[in-house]
């Protein structure tokens, strides 16, 4: 501890223990304890409060009976908790009975302050810090505090009894690592009282009748099985799991969802996952459970590396069911393709869907999310059914949008309740995406368009529904594209595509933003994949979408315009950008690059200038023509334009630029590899000209520090690329050197107005010689609020606050 | 009670519900689809109309070719249009006895009803149906009036010459009834029999019923109304709106506890979102209008076009259509405008507010202020001189076949920069545009039709819960081209009651109860006793006086006093005699106490048997029988008028009289 918080410590201890003078800010007293936890984690406990009696003068002020808030009296004991985590610490506290006095009967939990879930809370935390040695096991067992934690676990504070149920993990944690250590499978027997105990409890629960204690025995062990690695856990898992197994022979089976965690937490635990009876309790809890509650447990068992083959696939048919059933509904002939054969398909037969529309919304729903979390993993179940799945999926979005004709009266009650429900029809767009990374037959590929586009096409898609078609058939061309990688389209894909125009035409002008925004998105993406092959050129040239998207740059959303910005740049970098077509009005800008920059000045929101910025640097990097033709004229209006701009990012974006083109100046950025002498004058001059150096040295003293860190950076490029070169005369020569460094200290010192005037790239060099910006880079590195965030400035802030109030004591009288 | 169901149309309804003594016509639609046989009536001398080819039967014979014409494939009547009216053959239109109109789309049909069938009765319908209504018959009159034909066509019409005729003519129904367009005289003289009406007033009919209009939500003084007598309720629901546009919302609450729900006028395109057309028509109208093309939104002059018109005032501006020209064609264009802003109390809640500002309610206000919607009568005069392309055009009438819209259609047809939005439900598009084509300009359906759809009847039939509803038969089956949309039709408990043209419906409930008023002074001389907790009886003498289907009971007339005179009697004094009435009995004898009663008052030998249906106490020395059960009590003894006396006196004393 430094000797100014340890000055400040007595005061501070003296002001929690003072009932009159209340802490106002619990999170000061957070803070406080957070800091005492690296202080003890640092050094020792007991020399900390040897040396400072004040703690344990505080600790043993909230032991008299007073008028101390809940707040000072759950932070005291936490705080004891932190002290006796280290052995002989404890045992100095045990000596002044301040532990039985804390944390037994004659503490907060017989008085009336025990009805404050905040000090439950703290009673709970503390212990949990301090259950680390024997010691504290046996304080534990011989204080009664292992029935208090019993009693927590139903307490009507979420918060407390989810603490009490971990308190309670940690116990057995503790009881069992040290006498388990070294053996193979401790029996009973061999057990701590306390653990016995605790394990006693938790076997009550599971046999319980009520639900509401099973959850919470199964909460404890999901927590036990899920982080004590110890090979106690076998012995307790062995003694355990038959009544786990008993739960699912109840019906309705108890707490299934925690049962499904405990399963899972179980399953994956490598000390016992080799428990050949814990596959046994998986596969009856897959039968046992309805499809919803099976859903996640099957998930989960399908992302296991290893598992036996049979419950993997009992597991995957839970989750195909519905779909399966789907398939069922429109099934017209037996020689449709099947998701489930043999005895899975069989179970067909019965109406799996549950009867409300909610819950066969959330049971397809789920399926089709855990199918597209599986598929692109290497464990997925093996063969993966591509084509029944594409069918399904197909078919859900057919139910959804009214177009599928059920051949079953459940087929016509799935309609009726799928019908325009965005929720499924989001899913399986998303899920359909997932499944362009698979091939499938010709035929459902047709048909995937088909669907696709009718969704695109469909004025009853909702905002959220046509991004997800927009993304999913982005997904579906990329995939079609023959051979993999090639930049060519298939020719059915080339004949979706004029389609897609004509759709993506109507959608720019639609009268509902969002769909605007995501038409952009997908021309960008479209444009980015195949700007350079013919037949999408051909096509997009022969549409208005060029024309529309140029209008767009007006548009009165913020949003749009941003993405009308990326739009365009994507076009005119591929040269798919026609000059407007009416040019009767001579004010309104030409090329692309100067709409872009009429954006960046006048654009009120940061969003479209932002998108600019971005525009110009991946223009400036591609080499796009237009820029290319003479990069320092480009640059130049664009940086002077972010350089002024007040948003951030923009200035940022506007330094990234400018080290972009300094690269293409003097070469890629990299160790050791300065510009030769000739080249960096040269550089310097275009730099100079181009005004980059205000820019940056302005930035320096920017009050975002993101924008000067960037800064930093550059002149830090810069610098590396000029030290080699140039010589030691040439510092503080120039008659433009002490001027510049008297501008950068007014700019430090917060004067942004004066102008830096023209510079000579011998006075950069020789500023950048002279500045110490390594030194700068390491300070902004550092949080903005290092200072603000040290002991110190919280004790000081604490102590301030009080001694405020105090002041409006004497005021009062 | 029966309903007599005169229209087959679900949203041009003509019902007439008998009920308790009265005759009462729910709505009269007329069904304007028959005018989608005949040919267009084009405001200009269009060459390419009248210079299509006769049609000839198949066997060659031409003897039609005058009447019939042919258009790519589609035979059309050369004729002034037609319009087929409700059935007027299914019951005596004269012994109707009110008229209840619940929007301007269902009173087209009534100039024809009152002044062609001897109806004497009295219509009612709110004020801004009958004025918007006005607007449209108008509006019809003057678009057919304009052009004269002089050719009508009924040689067609022959049974056995329409069996000849090719689809959709052979199949048209009823063409004998068809009609031609009612005059403007017989407009004024049917509105003239109007009585105006508020939302929840309550109007009694001849003291039978008492009808109610109450607000519907679908359109400006739109409304559904409510037929009750003391116990029975029927509601009449025509076209209603749960969306939020320009009318007053919808007011289901008072459709509770109907004994029937009557339901017509549900959405024409029950797949169809409202406000996704809506998105569909802008997008439409920007693409065209960017393209340089122009558009045409063939319209009625009332109803959706205020809400079209106040999603362009929000999106002309952000889609960069501020210079585009908006035109507004209609005879009636003006006053349909300014109606809409002077009803404010017949407008949703946002809307009213506004007036208080004060500001217009609707923005077509502003719209016109700003010159960026311009109103013509017709094309002819100020708006040729005015007109400017590429432009989007308002105009009549959505069937396409007469209206300014016929001139554009031949006018903008040729090419494919220019687009026909659809945006009224009532017509087929592809019908409509069948005599037009072939057609180079792009044709978008959007059918905004905000009226109900099946999911939010099944929502307010939860609601309101009647204990039946009566319904269109379209609406007990899913739509014949999705059969198997299930979720587009009505599902109720029990299930629904359909009915088709020309059908009689006995309605399923009995009337059981009828209201009887008592006057004060006879209520006052009522003496009730209590029989059971909760329940007096009392006797009533008084006299059934019934006027105007009210019911009074009034007080007795005294027994005339001997007047001692020799006064004439009068007739009217000639009052009917009042007997003396005996007392009426209640109650039981416990047989137990009975026993000992008679004891007391010196009977012997006394013997109690039960009996399936009582006791008999017998008097064994008396030789007497005193037989007792629940509805009667008998004394049997021989000729002994003293003791069955005494015993009647002794039975009594265990029983109540009032």
């Amino acid at each position: 501890m430094d000797p100014e918080c340890a000055r400040l410590l007595p005061a501070l201890c003296a002001v929690l223990a003072d009932p009159r003078q209340p802490v106002a800010d619990d999170t000061c007293l957070e803070k406080l304890l957070d800091w005492f936890k690296a202080v003890t984690e640092a050094g020792s406990s007991l020399l900390l409060l040897q040396e400072h009696p004040c703690l344990v003068e505080l600790l043993f002020h909230v032991l008299k009976p007073q008028d101390l808030s809940s707040r000072i009296l759950s932070f005291a004991l936490r705080l004891a908790g932190i002290f006796a985590a280290q052995e002989n610490c404890f045992q100095f506290l045990q000596q002044g009975e301040l532990l039985p006095g804390l944390f037994g009967e004659p503490g907060p939990l017989g008085a009336a302050a025990w009805a404050a879930p905040s000090v439950r809370s703290g009673w709970i935390q503390g212990l949990h810090s301090l259950a680390q040695h024997p010691s504290a096991l046996r304080f534990l067992a011989d204080s009664g505090a292992v029935d208090t934690i019993f009693s927590l676990q139903g307490d009507p504070s979420l918060f407390v009894a989810s603490a009490a149920g971990q308190l309670l993990v940690r116990v057995l944690d503790l009881a069992l690592r040290g006498p388990a250590e070294g053996r193979v499978c401790p029996q009973a027997w061999d057990w701590p009282a306390c653990a016995r105990k605790v394990v006693c409890h938790l076997e009550d629960c599971l046999r319980s009748e009520a639900t509401p204690r099973v959850t919470q025995a199964l909460h404890v062990l999901t927590t036990t099985f899920g982080h004590c690695r110890g090979l106690w856990t076998q012995g307790l898992w062995a003694r355990l799991s038959p009544l786990v197994a008993r739960l699912l022979e109840k019906d309705p089976v108890p707490a299934p969802h925690a049962l499904v965690d405990l399963l899972l937490g179980v399953a994956r635990s490598p000390v016992l996952s080799s428990d050949p009876g814990l596959w046994e309790t998986a596969a009856q809890a897959l039968s046992r459970l309805s499809p919803t509650q099976a859903g996640p447990l099957a998930a989960g068992i399908l992302k296991l590396q290893d598992c036996p083959q049979a419950l993997r696939i009992q597991a995957f048919s839970i989750l195909l069911q519905p779909l399966a059933h789907v398939l069922e509904a429109t099934a017209q002939a037996p020689g449709t393709p099947r998701l489930l054969e043999g005895a899975a398909g069989d179970l067909m037969a019965v109406d799996t869907f549950p009867p409300s529309r909610s819950a066969c919304v959330g049971l397809l729903c789920s399926a089709l999310a855990h199918l597209e979390l599986l598929q692109p993993l290497p464990q997925r179940p093996s063969p993966w059914p591509q084509a029944p799945l594409l069918a399904a999926v197909v078919t859900i979005l057919r139910f959804c949008n009214g177009s599928a004709a059920p051949s079953s009266e459940a087929g016509g009650r799935l309609c009726a309740m799928l019908v325009g429900c965005v929720r499924v029809q989001r899913a399986a767009l998303d899920f359909l995406g997932v499944l362009s990374q698979g091939l499938g037959p010709q035929e459902l590929v047709t048909q995937v368009f088909a669907i696709l586009l009718e969704y695109l096409v469909s004025p009853d898609s909702s905002p959220t529904v046509l991004k997800k078609a927009f993304q999913a058939t982005l997904r579906w061309l990329l995939s079609s594209a023959t051979p993999p990688g090639c930049c060519d389209l298939e020719p059915y894909a080339q004949l979706v595509l004029g389609e897609l125009l004509a759709v993506l035409q109507k959608r720019l002008c639609s009268p509902c933003w969002e769909v605007r925004d995501s038409g952009l998105e997908f021309l960008t993406q479209m444009t980015r994949h195949w700007g350079g092959q013919g037949s999408f050129r051909q096509a997009l040239l022969g549409s208005e979408v060029p024309e529309l998207t140029r209008q767009l740059l007006q548009d009165p959303e913020s949003y749009v315009r941003a993405s009308a910005v990326a739009a365009v740049g994507q076009l005119s970098s591929w040269g798919l950008l026609t000059a407007p077509s009416s040019p009767e009005h001579p004010a309104v800008p030409q090329t692309p690059l100067e709409e872009l920059l009429l954006v960046l000045t006048t654009d009120s929101e940061g969003f479209p200038r932002r998108a600019v910025m971005r525009v110009f640097t991946e223009w400036l990097r591609d080499g796009y023509a237009d820029v290319a033709e003479d990069p320092e004229q480009s640059v130049a209006p664009v940086l002077r334009a972010a350089s002024r701009d007040l948003d951030w990012e923009v200035r940022v974006q506007g330094l990234e630029l400018a080290l972009v083109f300094l690269e293409q100046l003097l070469g890629p950025r990299g160790p050791s590899t300065a510009a030769p002498p000739g080249a960096l004058t040269q550089a310097l001059q275009a730099l100079c000209r181009v005004q980059l150096f205000e820019f940056a040295f302005r930035s320096l003293f920017d009050c975002d520090r993101p924008v000067a860190q960037k800064s930093c950076d550059l002149l830090l490029f810069l610098k590396a690329k000029a030290t080699p070169s140039g010589s030691q005369q040439e510092v503080g020569d120039g008659p433009n050197v002490a001027s510049v460094e008297a501008a950068l200290r007014r700019w430090q010192a917060g004067e942004q107005g004066q102008p830096l005037g023209e510079l000579a790239p011998e006075a950069v060099l020789a500023v950048l010689r002279s500045m110490d910006l390594e030194a700068l880079r390491d300070t902004l590195a550092e949080s903005s609020d290092h200072v603000e965030r040290s002991p110190q400035s919280l004790l000081q802030d604490m102590l301030a606050t009080v001694g405020v109030l105090g002041d409006n004591e004497a005021d009062c009288y | 009670m029966k309903l007599y169901c005169l229209s087959g149309h679900p949203t041009l309804p003509c019902n007439v519900l008998k009920f308790k003594s009265t005759t009462i016509m729910l709505d009269c639609g007329l069904d304007m689809t028959s005018t989608l046989n005949f040919l267009p009536l084009p405001l200009v001398q269009s060459p390419r109309l009248s210079n299509l080819p006769g049609w000839s039967l198949k066997d060659g014979n031409a003897f039609l070719d005058k009447e019939l014409k042919e258009c790519s494939g589609h035979v059309f009547v050369d004729s002034v249009p037609e319009f087929c009216l409700p059935e007027t053959e299914l019951i005596d239109l004269s012994t109707v006895d009110v008229i209840l109109i619940s929007n301007y789309h269902c009173m087209m049909a009534l100039p024809y009803i009152t002044e062609h069938t001897g109806f004497m009765g009295t219509v009612y319908a709110t004020e801004p149906t009958v004025q918007i209504g006005r607007l449209l018959m108008e509006e019809l009159v003057n678009f057919i009036e304009r052009v004269p034909k002089a050719q009508s066509a009924s040689l067609w019409k022959n049974k056995d010459i329409q069996r000849l005729l090719p689809s959709p003519l052979k199949d048209a129904v009823e063409v004998s009834t068809w009609r031609r367009c009612y005059t403007m005289q017989e407009v004024n003289s049917a509105l003239s029999k109007i009585q105006l009406v508020g939302y929840s007033q309550k109007i009694e009919l001849f003291g039978a019923v008492q009808v109610t209009p109450l607000s519907s939500g679908y359109a400006l003084g739109s409304s559904n109304w409510i037929i009750q007598s003391h116990y029975e309720k029927v509601s009449y629901v025509s076209g209603s709106s749960l969306l939020t546009t320009h009318p007053q919302p919808m007011d289901q609450a008072s459709l509770k506890n109907s004994d029937v729900l009557i339901l017509t006028g549900l959405t024409q395109i029950p797949t169809a979102n409202p406000d996704s057309m809506v998105g569909e028509f802008c997008s439409n109208l920007a693409l065209t209008v960017r393209n340089g093309g122009n558009v045409l939104v063939p319209c009625y002059p009332s109803g959706v076009i205020y809400d079209l018109l106040e999603c362009l005032y929000q999106y002309i501006d952000s889609a960069g259509l501020s210079s585009i020209p908006f035109y507004f064609i209609s005879p009636v264009a003006n006053s349909s405008l300014e109606f809409s802003q002077i009803f404010a109390e017949w407008l949703c809640h946002n809307k009213q507010t506004k007036v208080y500002l004060p500001e217009p309610p609707f923005p077509h206000a502003e719209l016109i202020q700003t010159n960026k919607l311009k109103h013509y009568p017709s094309i002819h005069g100020d708006f040729s001189n005015d007109f400017r392309q590429p432009c989007v055009v308002f105009t009549g009438h959505p069937s396409l076949r007469f209206g300014d819209v016929v001139h554009f259609m031949e006018l903008w047809g040729k090419s494919s920069l220019n687009t026909v939005i659809f945006t009224e439900p009532d017509f087929s598009y592809l019908e409509a545009l069948a005599p037009y084509q072939p057609l180079a300009m792009k044709c978008i359906y959007c059918p905004i039709d905000t009226r109900l759809n099946f999911i939010q009847v099944s929502k307010l039939l939860k609601e309101v819960q009647p204990l039946h509803v009566v319904c269109p038969e379209q609406y007990t089956q899913p739509p014949p081209a999705q059969s198997h949309r299930m979720d587009l039709m009505v599902d109720c408990q029990p299930p629904a009651m359909s009915y088709r043209r020309a059908e009689v419906l006995a309605l399923p409930f009995k009337r059981r109860y009828e209201k009887i008023e008592i006057m004060p002074e006879l209520a006052d001389s009522l003496v009730p006793m209590e029989i059971k907790p909760g329940i007096s009886l009392a006797t009533v003498s008084a006299v059934l006086h019934t006027k105007d289907n009210k019911h009074v009971l009034q007080p007795p007339p005294r027994p005339a006093q001997p007047t001692g005179g020799k006064k004439r009697k009068r007739a009217s004094d000639d009052i009917p005699d009042c007997k003396v009435l005996k007392p009426l009995l209640s109650g039981s004898i416990p047989v137990d106490q009975f026993v000992q009663t008679l004891e007391k008052h010196g009977f012997s030998d006394i013997k109690v048997e039960d009996t399936a249906k009582g006791h008999i106490v017998l008097l064994q020395e008396a030789e007497t029988l005193i037989q007792i059960e629940e509805d009667s009590t008998h004394i049997i003894c021989d000729d002994d008028e003293v003791l069955r006396v005494r015993l009647r006196d002794l039975v009594l004393k265990f029983l109540q009289k009032f």
